[in-house]
């Protein structure tokens, strides 16, 4: 009996297999050690924007699979070439990491898949290798800091020292803060990624040089030891810190009062005023507790642009070619309110110069200070061949 | 460059030198003494800050959790020899690896599970947080300071301890010949007791320093243990002279390469070619250093006499 029910059982479970369709999505970020932070917060956006979905596209039910690049490139690609092989999923998402994601994208636009980079936006990729089967829905590296080179002019500042961690999104972040500052950049320091935490040479050396103000990137765990140490060194005062994704909904539980009235610019801030971001951050606020991240954010909306395209493809999803043309669309309600592709497939949107303040709850969190760009695309979209 | 940066960069050499130390002399006294090779050395460092964290929030003051997390971190070495690694002294070194490769897993799971993994930062007094001048128009972060004086502090109570003591005597001796301390009657099982706890608490303390300036984070201890290792080979395994000499050592190239090669690589070099290799060079003086050492002195500079 029980040996009959078993095999009635497999056989049904066969049957069933081939009939119910289901759209895959591989999704690489980095799920331990202290970045882990990172990765969680995606997730839980991505779960959020499934639940907004029902957990369907054009009526076939999502399946995630999360994988953890472990913040190494090496084993991103290992990661990556998984979900291509053998779980043969129908779309790659995620990469927190500009090294992890060029590590890896050869794998994924090859065996002709789609990829939808969720945070990392290196230059190689927006400019000569930008590709078909390749779109950011976050941002290319060096918009934010040309959008806070904009700032600091329009602030008065005659003078910066730019510090980054050595690796291709540091390079990206230091020369898009270059590439619009109108005045004298007086020293700029790479720092060894990641193993680095203690910054006590720059910082001194910064001193030493005497600038209008000091410009960091150190995203994720780093954001928090270069605040801590600007202000146990005590450049606070002497020399104010400007930043790009070194303060964020992650970090300022740490950070604390350390990041209060530090500026940064962001293409999207929590408190942003359109229907997708009120229930985004709504919802995230009820489900969770906390503020979402702009790297939240960028999960969510890559799984909102991906259902968009399989939509408009009716579920069809093997075509690849008309997936392309409806994620180029880009016809979906973004977070960030205005969104659209460049030819590159990196997005044309605005930037905002954001503070952290406290909230009515004396919670501390990130507020719009001004629009310093409206519908910027990079520099790198006109070394793109694409149209 | 102007005297002013070269002594501040000298400070924070002084600085990351000394917190080196006070992980390196453990690593170097369990190396030397007990001949294990201990890997989750740097576990004990993040421990000792997951613990000073913990009680500076309880007790709502940065030198009472100091305070109370040193004796729970020697407490937490203690428990790890007995239970884990007494049985391991009599097996090879390969062993020992694998042994502690382990524990290094077993505390970063216990710390995700217990603490979470999105790290914990300690708040310090507000007299600590800024800067002083230390000399008319040179400003130094106070905490930095504090760090130097008490690692300082730790090495003169453990010169005191190894050198003038009965205990360090001993210490001493199963440095140079562990067998024949054994054979002389001296309980080996209890100094080895001994001489890890206080490794630990040694660790502990490091971490705890660190804390405040580099936040606690799961894993922390992984990228100073390699730094760790680099300090005693160069200083000789077993050896905490050397260990402090090294480490001193270790500190300054670290942070005066940090400073000056990418000076020097800008004379020669285009500018974005030299700022590439800058950081990739300066990281490299300290193994160069040691390979140095170890082509004219295989023993390390102060190897104690077997």
């Amino acid at each position: 009996m029980t040996k009959v029910s078993i095999g009635l059982v497999s056989a049904l479970a066969l049957m069933a297999a081939p009939a119910m369709a289901q759209i895959k999505i591989g999704f690489i970020s980095t799920f331990s050690g202290p970045q882990a932070v990172i990765g969680n917060d995606m997730k839980n956006s991505v779960e959020l924007a499934l639940q907004h979905l029902g957990g369907k596209m054009a009526g076939q039910t999502v399946t995630m699979i999360y994988e953890d690049d472990q913040f190494k490139p090496e084993v991103g690609k290992q990661k990556t070439d998984k979900l291509i092989e053998q779980d043969k999923v129908n779309f790659v998402t995620g990469y927190i990491w500009s090294n992890v994601l060029l590590a890896s994208y050869k794998s994924v636009v090859d065996a002709n898949t789609i990829l939808v980079s969720a945070n990392a936006g290196p230059s190689q990729l927006a400019g000569d290798q930008c590709n078909e089967n390749f779109f950011a829905v976050s941002w290319q590296n060096d918009q934010t800091p040309m959008a806070m080179g904009e700032a600091l002019n329009a602030k008065g500042v005659k003078s910066i020292y730019t510090m980054s961690p050595n690796y291709a999104a540091g390079r990206d972040m230091a020369a898009g803060v270059k590439s619009t500052f109108k005045g004298r950049v007086v020293g700029e320091d790479y720092t060894r990624w990641p193993d680095q935490l203690d910054f006590s040479a720059e910082l001194s050396k910064v001193r030493a040089a005497k600038p209008d103000a000091l410009f960091v990137f150190y995203p994720g765990a780093h954001g928090v030891q270069i605040l801590t140490q600007y202000e146990q060194s005590g450049l606070k005062g002497q020399v104010p810190l400007y930043t790009a994704y070194t303060i964020d909904a992650l970090s300022l539980p740490l950070q604390k009062e350390a990041a209060l009235g530090v500026l940064g610019t962001q293409h999207w801030v929590n408190d942003i005023n359109n229907p997708a971001n009120r229930k985004f951050v709504g919802d995230f606020k009820t489900k969770h507790g906390t503020y979402p991240s702009f790297y939240g954010q960028q999960s969510y909306d890559a799984i909102m642009l991906i259902a968009s395209a399989v939509e408009g493809t009716k579920g069809n999803v093997r075509d690849i070619k008309a997936l392309r043309t409806e994620l180029k669309k880009a016809n979906f309600q973004s977070t960030r309110g205005a969104f659209k592709f460049g030819n590159n497939q990196f997005p044309i949107q605005n930037f905002y110069l954001q503070e952290t303040v406290k909230d009515t709850d004396g919670k501390l969190t990130l507020k719009t200070v001004q629009t310093v760009f409206t519908n910027h695309q990079d520099l790198h979209a006109s070394k793109c061949p694409m149209k | 460059m102007n005297w002013v940066l070269v002594l501040e960069q000298a400070l924070n050499g002084l600085q990351l030198g000394l917190l080196l130390f006070l992980l390196a002399a453990g690593l170097t006294l369990v190396f030397g003494i007990m001949d294990l090779v201990n890997l989750a050395h740097g576990s004990l460092y993040m421990m000792g800050a997951y613990f000073c964290a913990t009680f500076t929030k309880l007790t709502g003051s940065f030198l009472l959790g100091c305070l109370f997390a040193l004796p729970a971190t020697l407490l937490l070495g203690v428990i790890t020899e007995i239970v884990a690694l007494r049985t391991l002294y009599s097996r090879d070194h390969l062993d020992h690896v694998l042994a502690t490769f382990g524990l290094i897993l077993f505390f970063n799971e216990f710390v995700r599970l217990v603490w979470g993994p999105a790290g914990l930062s300690i708040p310090l007094p507000p007299f600590l947080k800024t800067s002083i001048e230390i000399l008319p128009g040179v400003p130094y972060p106070t905490y930095r300071l504090a760090v130097i004086g008490a690692s300082l502090a730790v090495a003169a109570g453990l010169y005191w301890l190894v050198v003038k003591t009965r205990i360090g005597m001993l210490i001493r001796a199963g440095a140079s010949n562990r067998e024949m301390v054994g054979a002389l009657g001296v309980d080996i099982k209890l100094l080895y007791t001994l001489v890890f706890g206080l490794g630990a608490a040694m660790a502990g303390f490091a971490g705890m320093m660190a804390a405040p300036i580099l936040t606690v984070q799961i894993g922390m201890g992984e990228n100073v243990l390699i730094l760790a290792f680099v300090v005693i080979v160069i200083g000789g395994i077993g050896s905490v002279r050397g260990a402090f000499i090294s480490s001193l050592l270790v500190g300054m190239i670290d942070t005066l390469g940090r400073t000056i090669i990418p000076a020097l690589l800008l004379l020669v070099l285009p500018p974005v070619a030299a700022s590439t290799a800058a950081p990739a060079i300066a990281s490299m003086l300290i193994y160069l250093l040691m390979a140095v050492v170890l082509f004219f002195k295989p023993e390390g500079l102060f190897a104690p006499r077997g």
